[in-house]
């Protein structure tokens, strides 16, 4: 029997003398093998975009979804608009913070390959990202993260060696073993629980914006995802919701360039910028230099402000780029040009502030390597405490019968037979 | 009451006693719900606390999740039970998880109302029953009244109740009981004793049965429009069955449950849902694993077909009483 449907159509159109169709599927501009060129992305003056008024109509301000803030220009002075001029102790703070991170980063990875754990994933050259926005937040604002901002616990002076813990699912691990590595949740530091299904977080962080005007508070929310997962629905649920309740939010999208190994393009960067979402919402949106942290911060600020004063969300895309693999189970050599990260044109966050602040005559290169010195030894310490605790897969883990514990506040029957019995299983297995 | 008004009742009585507890969701607010569940909510409450959102569900309930865990109870409305698989991610990945992979940090203590069920000539997407969905998912609750009164005292503890619930309530019953004779004129709630609703507050806990009719032959494991029709079906018959209202299916009674068919050897399981891996599936494997050498006849189940959910043969699918009926001759024969 011939198919109706299929070779009806198909005569249909060859009778109507029109060029085939194309489809277009994405590549990115290089591969393996091949030279990396990013002679194509249009980089602004640092002191080109304007800084508009905190309660501008999103209306006024399109271009700035488009443009790209910047702070730090190529002799490393801060100049523009945007400029926060932060006093020295800040920009030593912010250096510091970048710094741990890094070197928190680089001691976690390692001992994912020792065997110390299963899992890792670092933020290589999108520090600024995270300290920035940490340290334009006031400390009591709920961040609802992605895992690549493990940044704002440590810019929140959170202990080392409890987020050491949950990295080695050991007994101080205060999520009792439960979540992949990196997966933390600290609600006195005001850092939501990270889901390993991508953008979730958005709406939630939308909802607790939402309850926190509703309840005339004052703080507000923020919440990061990656470009990639912008293409979730999750994220336009999330626009939506905050478009229409003005909720005071700060919608982050961390765009490295990559997720996992689909470049950009495969969420629709061919066609527009991330920032430029929020114009079909009606919300602010600001494209930021996510490697100078003194224009994530100075947008931060600004959006902040912006939403305690009841102007709504803001949606900030930061610019930056994935520099290491996506995680300790990739492999980005497979995919991407070598050289990509070293031509990176952006350049590196800590490198240009370190340089900034060299410039300003407040720091030096030999204060720099004591530091990064100083910060292993910390970090390696934190290790060492924690290790304390237990390492994965090395016996030192919470009680088994924990794992029937917080399904719900009060055990239920079949949840303490099925406890029960796997501890009467054990038993009899003489374990 | 009727039971939209039982309904209405909780909410408004919650309300007035936490100031945390907010309703949301499509067409609640000004309008207080499709169903006129939250009638007069906005006007009482404020647009604070009342208020319609946009179609999307996964923002509803993302949203909720949020709010939960910034302090509040949201009661997020969630239209048809058929409109909730976009929110799925948010609800079993979410919702359900949330106290237990921050270890009790964070909670979400959100009730999400939704009308279930067929019965009214909704077609696939206003009747299907989902319940099993998520009474296979670890940490989220599911509760199912059947009667005004019920419903009231449900609903105010399940939004108290500090873990995610899904109160789905059974459309087809939100007027009056339903018989299975869907020919023979509706009846309402006046009048029935089970309708007779205090206005004020009062609370029944989750997980705790209800025996619907007291009796030694038979035990049948029903819970929303399906204790009404089964009551009905054993009326006509007219044979000693014991009907249990499960009432909440996670958690749920399995005390009563097991001294009912212990009591009387015999077990039916009658559900909306579908059959396969349906709710029924696991009351017959409890009730097997606690009461085999008890039962005098092999369990049976009543179930709708393991199809779409039909729209102009749906009283075929639906298990109504000649099916119920077979059911029973067929286990009392043994
Ligand atoms: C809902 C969901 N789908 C798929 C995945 C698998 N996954 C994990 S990370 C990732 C890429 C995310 O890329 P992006 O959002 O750009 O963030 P990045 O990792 O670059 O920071 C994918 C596909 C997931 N975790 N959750």
């Amino acid at each position: 029997m011939t198919d109706p449907i299929g070779s009806g159509g198909m005569d249909g159109q060859a009778g109507r003398n029109l060029p085939p169709l194309r489809l277009h599927v994405p590549e990115p501009p290089a591969r393996p093998g091949e030279s990396a060129d990013f002679t194509h992305f249009d980089i602004p003056a640092a002191d080109a975009a304007p800084r508009p008024d905190e309660a501008a109509q999103p209306s006024d301000m399109r271009d700035l979804a488009y443009g790209l803030v910047r702070v730090l220009d190529e002799d490393s002075a801060a100049v523009g608009a945007w400029n926060p001029k932060l006093p020295p102790e800040t920009l030593l703070r912010m250096l510091r913070y970048m710094a741990l991170t890094r070197a928190f980063d680089a001691r976690m990875f390692r001992a994912q390959r020792q065997g110390k754990t299963s899992f890792y994933m670092k933020s290589t050259g999108e520090e600024a990202v995270s300290i920035g926005a940490a340290l334009a937040l006031a400390r009591d604002d709920m961040c609802f993260p992605s895992y690549r901002q493990q940044g704002i616990l440590l810019a929140r002076d959170w202990p080392m060696a409890d987020m050491m813990n949950q990295i080695y699912s050991n007994t101080g691990d205060r999520l009792k073993g439960r979540q992949l590595p990196i997966m933390y949740s600290a609600r006195e530091a005001g850092f939501f629980s990270i889901s390993g299904n991508l953008t979730t977080q958005y709406p939630q962080a939308v909802g607790w914006a939402m309850a926190s005007a509703a309840r005339g508070d004052t703080r507000i929310a923020a919440t990061w995802c990656g470009e990639g997962s912008t293409a979730e629905g999750d994220f336009h649920s999330a626009c939506t919701f905050a478009s229409v309740y003005r909720a005071p939010v700060i919608m982050n999208v961390v765009n490295n360039q990559w997720a996992i190994s689909s470049f950009s393009g495969f969420a629709g960067a061919e066609a527009t910028t991330f920032a430029a979402r929020a114009v079909g919402y009606g919300i602010a949106g600001l494209r930021v230099d996510g490697n100078d942290i003194l224009a994530v911060y100075a947008a931060t600020r600004w959006a902040a402000d912006r939403a305690r004063a009841n102007g709504g969300p803001t949606l900030i895309e930061h610019f930056t780029y994935r520099v290491e693999g996506h995680s300790t189970s990739d492999d980005p050599s497979a995919y991407r040009s070598a050289e990509e990260s070293s031509l990176w044109p952006l350049g590196d966050p800590i490198a240009r502030l370190k340089q900034h602040c060299i410039t300003l005559g407040i720091w030096d290169e030999d204060r720099h390597a004591a530091m990064d010195k100083e910060l292993a030894e910390l970090v390696r310490d934190a290790a060492r405490e924690a290790e304390k605790n237990g390492i994965l897969g090395h016996g030192l883990h919470h009680p088994m019968e924990s794992m029937f514990e917080d399904v719900f506040e009060e055990m239920p029957w079949h949840l303490k037979e099925q406890q029960q019995q796997m501890l009467d299983e054990w038993k009899a297995a003489g374990l | 009451m009727n039971m939209i008004q039982a309904i209405n009742s909780a909410m408004d009585v919650m309300m007035e006693r936490d100031p945390s507890v907010v309703v949301m969701g499509e067409d609640v607010g000004f309008f207080g719900g499709v169903f006129r569940a939250t009638a007069g909510l906005q006007q009482k409450y404020g647009k604070n606390r009342v208020f319609d959102t946009p179609i999307t569900e996964c923002g509803i309930i993302g949203v909720a999740v949020g709010m939960g865990a910034y302090g509040l109870r949201p009661v997020p409305e969630i239209q048809f039970a058929d409109y909730i698989y976009p929110a799925l991610d948010q609800l079993v990945s979410e919702a359900a998880r949330l106290r237990y992979r921050s270890a009790g940090e964070f909670i979400a203590p959100m009730t999400v109302r939704s009308p279930f069920g067929g019965g009214i000539f909704g077609g696939q997407t206003h009747s299907q029953s989902p319940e099993g969905i998520f009474t296979h998912c670890s940490g989220i609750k599911t509760v199912i009244p059947s009667t005004p009164y019920d419903a009231k005292g449900l609903l105010i503890a399940a939004i108290e109740d500090n873990d995610p619930t899904l109160f789905f309530e059974p459309k087809r019953i939100y007027n009056g009981p339903f018989d299975g004779h869907y020919d023979t004129p509706a009846k309402s709630w006046a009048g029935h004793a089970d309708a007779q609703v205090p206005t004020g507050y009062y609370r029944i806990a989750l997980g705790k049965a209800r025996i619907a009719r007291a009796g030694e032959a038979l035990t049948i494991l029903c819970y929303g429009t399906m204790v009404h029709v089964v009551e009905d079906t054993v009326k006509t018959l007219g044979i000693d069955a014991e009907i249990v209202d499960l009432r909440s299916l996670v958690p749920l009674d399995i005390d009563t449950i097991e001294a009912s068919v212990k009591k009387t050897g015999r077990c039916l399981i009658v559900h909306e849902a579908t059959r396969t891996s349906g709710f029924g599936a696991e009351l017959l494997a409890q009730v097997q694993e606690r009461c085999f050498y008890h039962l005098e006849a092999p369990i049976e189940r009543v179930t709708g077909f393991d199809t779409p959910y039909p729209h102009s043969l749906e009283w075929a699918y639906f298990p109504g009483p000649v099916r119920i009926r077979e059911a029973i001759n067929k286990i009392m024969k043994d």
